[in-house]
């Protein structure tokens, strides 16, 4: 059976509208005007014991308000969600005991204390035993490499650091599911690394379900089989990562620093996107020309300062999938 | 609750009394505004004492419930948990829900735990320069004097945990409040105010007119001073200590349901901001 049925489920935020001017101000006070955002509009989805789910889409699509349902701090209004058997909402106190979350946006961490007190106290409340809990820390410290950080007060890590301490703990009380709202964004190169290399291992070799949420495609290709994408509170579109390929373009990106600023670059193969100063970004259909023939191409013609390869940002996939009739049937 | 549900409420307890203590330097702050208080109401009370009215209480009695006063005054709901209402502006305290935690409970205890913490900071200096230094220095008259007996200082003692757990219910009860963003501004504002007048610390209750006393009697405040200090200075004897601290046990737990009564219809309105 699912681990996680998803039926119709729908959530509607009330803004309040401002109105204009003192007058406007005086009133609003009486009685306030509210306008309707649509944050998320009945989405559907089943996930099984053990997958690692890609969530992704645009901000504003909807990614973190699916996970705060679905993680019981959020209720919906309308549509059907059970989660290891349990209605998130209704159910929270047993239900949160069984399953771990991280925001990326924000430490679920003591900010005054320690790591490690943290970590004691989070044993307190999830009532773990002793010797699960000393054989999951000393896992967790050295996947994860936390013993130098254990003894620092959360508030003086890193964005990186906390990110690696937030991950461990969430999973303490050894949870089978496991929700990431965003857990790279805003990470320097080697902590995004370090972060997805913890989620596979974690996803194979323990069999932790993940959902994963992220607007950025290079975390989608490196960890996830299966992709949801959400635009506009929408499931647009659920299949393998190959399916997602499939239906947008397979374009990729190079981008390339020239030494010498004035001279015009040429790249056969690719179409020259944007140009600024020596800077080029050049799209090109890997199936047509690979990424090595036309690095090679245009480091045998040019002086190259710097060069990469990257994946279309997520807005335009998005954009393909709406541009291409891809809505989910 | 059993004792091991109620493990993860201790350590999240001592956890936030450490994170308290590390903020030594407003108490210091503090305790300079508590002595120069405590000096001017004894002042105002020896003055009282010249015109040879009869007093409801000796003047060493009146003295050592001024400085109880003054040493426990943190203990006192009379202010709220800035950290905690920008939680709830900010929309953040629906992650608390994350945690396999009773809401209620656990502002239950991080009331407790500022209350106790800030109390103690201040309340050492205090009981040490009004009790042992003042006398030495030839202040006895105007010094903090010991509990009235044995039974004296044990009733003072459970008096005490009463002050706490009412304190603790009405902190609560305010922070629950703030999730109604007008109303709750409201209670937060008048709540000082009954606060330090009904529990006898702006004037020690028995010197208020016979009329005005079963008011004073039967509200709550009086639990959180004038109750504990008389019972330190024997004004209100060890064999009537019982039925004045039942009536502080039901009110804290009249307050306790209160607040979460209102816990769980404020609970809808929790918002969730950011991610
Ligand atoms: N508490 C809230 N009040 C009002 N609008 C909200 C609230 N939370 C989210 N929204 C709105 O709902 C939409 C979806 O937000 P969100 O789920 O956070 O998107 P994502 O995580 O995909 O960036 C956005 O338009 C956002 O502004
Ligand atoms: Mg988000």
């Amino acid at each position: 059976m699912a681990q996680i049925q998803v039926e119709g489920l729908t959530k509607t935020f009330q803004i309040a509208k401002r109105r204009a001017g003192m007058l406007g101000a005086l009133a609003g006070v009486v009685r306030r005007e509210h306008r309707e955002l649509v944050a998320l509009d009945a989405i559907t989805f089943e996930i099984g014991q053990g997958e690692l789910i890609g969530y992704v889409g645009p901000n504003g699509a909807g990614k973190s308000t699916t996970i705060k349902i679905l993680s019981g701090i959020l209720v919906p209004d309308a549509g059907h969600c059970e989660v290891l058997g349990f209605v998130p909402w209704r159910e929270r106190r047993r239900y949160v005991a069984a399953i771990g979350v991280v925001f990326g946006q924000r430490t679920q961490l003591w900010w005054d204390l320690p790591v490690v007190e943290s970590f004691d106290l989070l044993r307190s409340i999830y009532h773990v035993d002793d010797a699960s809990y000393r054989r999951t820390l000393d896992e967790m410290v050295s996947l994860l490499d936390l013993e130098p950080l254990l003894d620092t007060p959360v508030r003086q890590l890193s964005l990186g650091q906390r990110m690696r301490c937030d991950l461990a703990a969430s999973l303490l009380h050894e949870p089978s599911l496991l929700f990431l709202d965003e857990p790279t964004i805003g990470l320097d190169a080697p902590s995004k690394l370090a972060v997805r290399d913890f989620v596979k291992r974690l996803n194979r070799d323990r069999g932790v379900t993940v959902i994963l949420t992220t607007h950025d495609m290079d975390d989608i290709e490196t960890l996830c089989e299966r992709v949801m994408v959400i635009g506009d509170g929408r499931i647009l579109q659920d299949g393998s990562l190959a399916d997602l390929r499939e239906r947008v373009s397979p374009e990729r990106r190079l981008i390339v620093d020239l030494e010498d600023p004035e001279v015009t670059l040429d790249a056969p193969g690719a179409r020259v996107i944007s140009r600024e100063g020596p800077r080029w970004e050049l799209a090109f259909d890997p199936r047509v020309v690979s990424p090595a023939q036309l690095i090679t191409q245009v480091a045998s013609r040019h002086a190259v300062r710097d060069l990469f390869v990257e994946n279309p940002p997520i807005e335009e996939v998005i954009t393909e999938i709406y541009d291409h009739g891809g809505l989910a049937s | 609750m059993t004792a091991a549900a109620l493990s993860g409420y201790r350590a999240l307890l001592s956890a936030r009394y450490r994170m308290v203590l590390q903020y030594r330097a407003a108490a210091a702050a503090g305790i300079a505004t508590q002595f120069f208080w405590g000096v001017i109401m004894i002042m105002v009370m020896e003055a009282f004492f010249a015109v040879g009215v009869a007093p409801p209480m000796s003047f060493a009695a009146t003295v050592s419930y001024i400085w109880l006063g003054q040493a426990l005054l943190a203990l006192q709901p009379w202010n709220h948990d800035r950290e905690l209402e920008a939680m709830v502006q900010k929309g953040h305290v629906a992650y608390e829900l994350l945690r396999p935690l009773d809401l209620y409970t656990l502002w239950f205890v991080r009331a407790v735990a500022w209350r106790t913490a800030g109390a103690s900071l201040r309340a050492i200096p205090i009981v040490l320069v009004a009790g042992l230094l003042l006398p030495v220095m030839g202040g006895e008259r105007w010094a903090l004097g010991p509990p009235a007996g044995a039974e004296a200082a044990l009733g003072f003692a459970v008096a005490l945990l009463g002050t706490i757990a009412l304190g603790g219910a009405i902190t609560t009860l305010v922070h629950v409040s703030l999730l109604w963003t007008i109303s709750g501004e409201g209670l937060a504002r008048v709540m000082p105010s009954l606060v330090i007048f009904f529990s006898g610390m702006v004037v020690p209750i028995p010197f208020f007119p016979d009329w005005i006393q079963p008011l004073f009697a039967w509200l709550p405040f009086r639990g959180l001073a004038d109750v504990p200090f008389r019972l330190y200075t024997g004004h209100i004897p060890p064999s009537e200590a019982l039925p004045t601290l039942a009536l502080v046990a039901a009110w804290a737990l009249a307050l306790v349901a209160l607040g979460r009564w209102l816990m769980a219809r404020g609970a809808r309105r929790l918002v969730v901001h950011g991610g």
